[in-house]
């Protein structure tokens, strides 16, 4: 099964692929190979790509697509990064601007859309830390 | 007198050289941006494919392909243009020649009575149609040379809202497609309402077996359509901007490499006059070098004759 992010910019990431696991606004799904053609909307969440190996590709997924058709699954994305290429300094400046804005304005969903993304991108970030941790 | 003209002349080539140095760097970065740029359109390729193929899929699985942005308006009042053009000049006839088409289509469609809207990028269409006091209903600029999404997003947004807002019927895109280094097109392509043949077919038409994969869902097709579209819209938008951007690239490179050229031909050309000014100064100068020694002469012979015929003191 091949496995690829694509965002408008450039495909992230393309390879083979075991398991692919996502989240769609039903809840989490995963994809084996020989998976039904399938077409969902992912909401601000973590894509992980099982490759063969021990390892696992992660990607902070802010909105998109993920297409699944000829053991091809496809994640489309306009934001996408993968763990190795988050800013991980600005993700925390701007968890911490953002969750500081959410206090006087808990109201504000663009605010709090802005707080998950960061978030996003520490947890995709921390989960490539961690795993480098262990070589 | 005619060493002054001398002087002039090689002043003058100076500034031809000057110049010429300045368009030869301007040729060469962008005969540099040109292959950047050559590979974002690229790089950009496989994402507008796979949204063009989800949106097929979807319009594959059944009858739900009711969105606003693919239903074409029963009366046509007011049509928008999201012209594309170059922050800045010095590209040959880049800017004027889309500037043309978008006149032209604004012309068509005021013939076939109706109105029109403009959304322009890039700062030479702005002053173009500002001067003309054409209506402008919304400007972008600062990134033709390089476009990211980010700026497609902000587009496509302005140009979805006004579209559903009801404010046109009908969005037209009008920019330079970049074919190769050596050519470019203006192309005027319908952007919103989505076409109809973008949805029909697709994968997940009847395959060669006779069975077609079905397709499942999350959420409803309907659901995915609705933030499917918009994006569909953006990344055309965005396809388009690294289009003009590639071809503006390589009209800068033509336009500066034939400046280049002509200030190469301006010197040679300017350098012969100069040459036969100063061969004119010298050929003056000895005749009248030879004209003065021959005068001289002249004088002295009959500064001679004259001494002798002529007693002025009481020697």
């Amino acid at each position: 099964m091949i496995a690829q992010v694509v965002s408008p910019e450039r495909v992230l990431y393309k390879g083979d692929a075991e398991m692919v696991v996502c989240r769609t606004s039903d809840g989490e799904i995963a994809f084996l190979p020989g998976h039904v053609p399938f077409v969902g909307a992912l909401g601000i969440a973590k894509v992980r790509i099982l490759v063969p190996g021990p390892e696992e590709v992660a990607a902070a997924v802010h909105g998109g697509f993920v297409e699944v058709a000829h053991d091809r699954v496809t994640v489309l994305s306009d934001v996408a990064e993968l763990a190795d290429q988050v800013d991980v300094v600005r993700a925390r400046t701007a968890r911490d601007a953002a969750a500081d804005r959410l206090r006087h304005d808990p109201e504000n969903t663009e605010v709090a859309e802005a707080l998950a993304r960061a978030e996003l991108r520490l947890e995709v970030a921390g989960a490539a830390t961690s795993s480098a941790a262990t070589y | 007198m005619a060493g002054g003209q001398e002087r002039i002349l090689k002043r003058r080539i100076a500034s031809v050289q000057s110049t010429k140095k300045i368009t030869r760097a301007m040729e060469l970065i962008a005969a540099s941006r040109i292959v950047k740029a050559q590979q974002a359109v690229q790089a950009a390729g496989p994402y507008s494919e796979h949204i063009t193929e989800v949106v097929r899929d979807l319009g594959a699985a059944g009858g739900s392909v009711d969105s606003p942005l693919l239903a074409p308006r029963d009366e046509i009042r007011r049509v928008a243009h999201l012209v594309v053009t170059a922050d800045r000049g010095l590209c040959g006839a880049y800017n004027s020649s889309v500037i043309r088409a978008a006149e032209g289509s604004l012309r068509e469609q005021a013939d076939l009575g109706r109105d029109y809207a403009l959304v322009v990028v890039g700062r030479k269409a702005e002053s173009y149609f500002r001067y003309r006091d054409f209506r402008l209903d919304a400007v972008f600029t600062g990134f033709t040379d390089r476009p990211t999404y980010e700026d497609a997003r902000k587009i496509g947004r302005e140009v979805t809202r006004g579209f559903l807002a009801g404010e046109y019927d009908m969005v037209e895109l009008v920019y330079t497609r970049f074919l190769s280094a050596g050519s470019q097109e203006v192309v005027r392509r319908p952007l919103v309402p989505l076409e109809q043949e973008v949805v029909e077919g697709g994968d997940a038409r009847p395959g060669a077996e006779g069975v077609g994969p079905t397709y499942e869902f999350e959420p409803s097709p309907a659901a995915i359509l609705d933030s499917l579209l918009p994006r569909y819209v953006e990344a055309r938008i965005y396809a388009a901007l690294l289009n003009a951007a590639a071809s503006e690239h390589a009209a800068r490179q033509r336009a500066m490499k034939s400046a280049t050229d002509n200030a190469d031909d301006l010197i040679i050309s300017l350098t012969r006059v100069m040459n036969r000014a100063r061969q004119d100064a010298i050929t003056t100068e000895i005749m009248e070098i030879v004209g003065g020694a021959e005068a001289l002469r002249a004088g002295k012979d009959s500064d001679h004759d004259s001494a002798d015929s002529h007693p002025r003191s009481s020697a």
